[in-house]
């Protein structure tokens, strides 16, 4: 078995920077997303279609990003 | 010896040729721990940095015991050429190759553009517990020369006696944010040590996840005064990131002494009292 349609893409989620990376292993398919600064992964989900992973991480990313808070000098 | 890129990296081909070899042992190390069960290089180990990587009661590194169980578990013997690769450009990768380095393992290399290149390569991937032969592997005294304890950073700061990288994204340096976009804030202040450069780690990487050149790279740090001539103390948040830029320092641009300080900013942020920069 190997990593197939392996791709990434930057986007803007609620204001912060994101790379996802998507990609399947055989009929399972795979979504990571990582803040672009540092590059940290923070969301993840698998799912029977490119488009069903992508979204459920996009759901966990968006939760998980709502508790940054930015400080203001 | 392996044909490498340096003695430090190997490429992605010579893992898929050599990878299985007598002698050589690959290991993966996530960020994400569920990475490795989706599949993995065939025949790599997988270590999980939340659990095996560290002392699970004390804030502190792999203790020395648990480390040898772990090597010995591993199939890994103290003349094994062990290979290291993970997610995020090699991120806990390095994590992992530091605390080897500590305690002594001297054959340990990284995958250039770890699991990303890997993928994205479309090279195998198994989902099958490695077949590994026990080992009775006995780690060196640890050597601290390479990992920086909070008084040496306090006397950097104070006198100047080595150069402070604060690898952390700009956000985090100047104090806007705490922890990185998405992750939990794990301390009570936000800004940088005193004097402390800001040179995000991933600016060492290329697009791939491979290591930019090593004049690239010379450019990136020396551009802004971290030169080999002066001691270094690299930090990030929890010392993982900055142990990806001391192994640049120290193994890629040869860097003679240059220290991760793991205390990173959960330390130094939550000090009372401790000098806070912000610009």
């Amino acid at each position: 078995m190997k990593a197939e349609g392996y791709s990434t893409k930057k986007m803007d989620l609620d204001g912060w920077p994101i790379v996802i990376e998507s990609y399947h292993v055989g009929d399972r398919y795979y979504c990571t997303i990582s803040n672009a600064d540092p590059g940290a992964r923070f969301a993840r989900a698998e799912g029977a279609s490119s488009d069903e992973a992508e979204r459920t991480a996009l759901e966990k990313a968006r939760r998980y990003l709502a508790q940054t808070r930015v400080r203001k000098a | 010896m392996p044909s490498t890129l340096t003695d430090v990296l190997v490429t992605t081909d010579w893992v898929a040729q050599h990878g299985n070899d007598a002698g050589v042992r690959v290991v993966e190390v996530d960020v994400d721990t569920t990475a490795y069960e989706q599949g993995h290089v065939p025949g790599a180990a997988g270590w999980n940095w939340t659990t095996q990587l560290c002392d699970t009661v004390v804030r502190d590194i792999i203790p020395p015991e648990k480390f040898e169980e772990l090597m010995s578990t591993s199939g890994i013997a103290p003349d094994t050429t062990v290979v290291l690769y993970g997610d995020n450009n090699n991120w806990f990768a390095a994590w992992a190759l530091w605390q080897l380095k500590i305690y002594g393992h001297e054959e340990v290399r990284i995958m250039d553009g770890g699991r990303k290149k890997w993928l994205a390569e479309g090279r195998p991937l198994s989902t099958d517990a490695p077949n590994v032969q026990r080992t009775t592997y006995k780690a060196r005294k640890p050597d601290t020369s390479i990992r920086a304890f909070l008084p040496e950073v306090r006397e950097a700061m104070q006198r100047g006696s080595a150069a402070l990288v604060d690898v952390r994204s700009p956000q985090e340096f100047t104090g806007e944010i705490l922890a990185p976009p998405g992750l939990p804030e794990t301390c009570q202040r936000g800004g940088h040590i005193p004097g402390a450069k800001n040179i995000p780690w991933a600016k060492a990487c290329n697009e791939d996840g491979t290591f930019k050149s090593v004049e690239e790279l010379r450019q990136l740090y020396g551009g802004v005064g971290v030169t080999a001539d002066r001691p270094v103390i690299a930090y990030c948040r929890i010392g993982e990131r900055s142990s990806h830029t001391w192994f640049v320092l120290k193994y890629l641009l040869g860097f003679k002494d240059v220290k991760n300080y793991d205390g990173s900013w959960t330390e130094w942020g939550n000090l009372v009292g401790a000098p806070v920069e912000k610009p």
